[in-house]
């Protein structure tokens, strides 16, 4: 009983700043209260119409977009190679490609922000979008090596015994066999992408910045509860996809929680 | 194989401060790191750190016990769906969220935890969760409940089973949970940038400071470069500890 409590109250603590958010963006006045003092969605409107958060959330979906149709191709490719082929160096090709998952943000960032400033690339979508496909890479691999071990070659040797051409055995039987991990692989990357702040910070400008980057700026200058609007419509679309995900995917799978029966 | 090329340039950036871009080789950098006033923030990021990790274990362990180990398969969804979605709702959302908790005008606290260290303590006690969680999850499921009821069978109490078998063979799991969070702490950098309000200042902040106010990229790439080395040492210390586990006594780690 104690320990159940115990849990419920660790549950809650984790859930509180999501619910005081939700509850500071219907506030109607611009000192917060509590409890709030009315109803109000002026703060949603002010969200919706501020120009930099516009040209921000314009930025990510051009971002995100292009770093998951670049990573998703790229990291499958490596995925197929990595488990298929007898690579020389195969632990430090894995390693290299995997490395952006412990690289911290702000070693990443500098690193890339010095690579640009060299290039003359600064203040470009280019280097946004590249620093994007390389944080993502890491999560499409992997989504996508756990579908490859799982597939039987003699399924591919099959088709090919029947007379089909290497291309349309990949296109025919590959491709579709690999379905579930090159999905969970693209809603990785786009949760990844969407929400990546500390690289963004460094290698974006005023007009190429993504939303966590806006977000942020807007935190630092201002304290009206307009931040707890967008934050509530960011929380809001994330459960639905992780809801859909665990109905999908069945996440305790996916992060590898057995069950004993 | 990108990345390694922004590591390599990081690690030749390390010249001497030259007003705008570089100069010859120097070891300043490194020098200034260990200067009274950054030294300061290089020790308040291990403390931070290692404070970090121990409260996020054990706020940590009793969820993971109960996402593990619950018969019913929607109370085990329910505590995945809530772990998870910090996971996913991305760091600023969820540090603008502790400031609103923090600041005093929702909740009044009776000491200021906003851009105290005990704020960003609890924001960083809070990003960790559900990391740790997950991980002990995959260590405690991985017990077979067969050795705890066979202790029971054999006349000891819960909390003695607790201990002495469950708590042991979870063990694994503690200690790569912790390093990943201590690693990942270390260099944690919006937590402590907003929750700390410039009054605490952990190594990712200096790093960003240096970088993006002064345009001192030569002095930012040297903590930059003690961030990266610490965090990739005791992450390697981590999957070394995990291969030899698994040689140990079979047990499959991931």
């Amino acid at each position: 009983m104690i320990a159940r409590a115990v849990v419920v109250l660790l549950l809650a603590f984790m859930t509180l700043p999501t619910v005081v958010v939700v509850v500071a963006s219907v506030n109607p006045t611009e000192m917060l209260a509590f409890p709030p003092s009315g109803f109000s969605l002026r703060w949603y409107e002010h969200a919706l119409t501020y120009p930099q958060f516009r040209r921000a959330a314009v930025n990510s979906v051009i971002v995100t977009a292009a770093s998951a149709a670049l990573a998703l191709p790229i990291g499958t490719a490596a995925a197929l190679a990595l488990v298929r082929h007898p690579l020389r160096l195969r632990g430090f090709w894995t390693a290299v490609l995997l490395s952006p998952l412990v690289v911290p943000g702000v070693a990443a960032g500098l690193g890339l922000l010095i690579l640009a400033a060299r290039l003359g690339l600064l203040a470009n979508h280019a280097v946004l979008i590249a620093a994007h496909v390389i944080l993502v890479l890491p999560f499409v691999i992997r989504s996508v090596m756990v579908s490859v071990a799982n597939l039987d070659p003699m399924l591919e040797r099959a088709a090919a015994s029947l007379g089909a051409r290497p291309w349309r055995v990949f296109r025919m039987v590959t491709l579709p066999l690999l379905r579930p991990g090159l999905f969970a692989a693209l809603l990785f990357a786009i949760i990844v992408s969407v929400n990546e702040f500390v690289v963004s910070l460094f290698v974006s400008t005023r007009v190429t910045e993504i939303l966590p980057v806006a977000m942020f700026t807007y935190v630092v200058n201002y304290t009206d509860p307009t931040m707890a609007a967008v934050s509530t419509l960011f929380i809001g679309a994330t459960f639905v996809v992780v809801f859909a995900a665990d109905r999908l995917l069945h996440l305790s799978r996916v992060f590898q929680i057995d069950t004993h029966r | 194989m990108v990345a390694l090329g922004a590591l390599f340039q990081l690690s030749v950036l390390t010249f001497v401060p030259g007003s705008l871009k570089t100069g010859g080789l120097t070891d300043a950098n490194f020098r200034a790191v260990l200067a009274p006033q950054y030294l300061r923030y290089i020790w308040d990021t291990i403390v931070l750190s290692a404070l970090t990790t121990i409260l996020t274990l054990l706020a940590s362990y009793p969820v993971a016990y109960a996402l593990a180990r619950t018969p019913s398969a929607r109370v085990r969804s329910l505590i995945l769906v809530l772990t998870l979605a910090p996971f996913f709702t991305g760091a600023i959302v969820r540090t603008y969220a502790w400031m609103l908790v923090l600041g005093q005008s929702f909740i009044k606290w009776p000491v200021k935890l906003l851009f105290e260290p005990e704020g960003v303590l609890i924001g960083l006690v809070h990003f960790s969760m559900p990391t740790m969680i997950l991980i002990l999850a995959a260590a405690i499921s991985h017990i077979d409940p067969v050795y705890e009821r066979a202790a029971a069978s054999l006349g000891a109490r819960p909390s003695r089973v607790f201990l002495r078998v469950t708590l042991p063979l979870s063990l694994p799991g503690i200690v790569s949970g912790s390093l990943v969070v201590f690693a990942w702490t270390f260099s944690a950098f919006p937590t402590p940038e907003l929750l700390g309000g410039g009054r605490v200042k952990m190594i990712a902040n200096v790093v960003k400071d240096l970088a993006l106010d002064s345009f001192n990229w030569p002095g930012s790439g040297a903590f930059a470069v003690v961030a990266l080395v610490v965090t990739l040492l005791v992450l390697a210390v981590t999957s070394r500890m995990l291969g030899r586990e698994a040689a140990a006594d079979g047990h499959r780690p991931a």
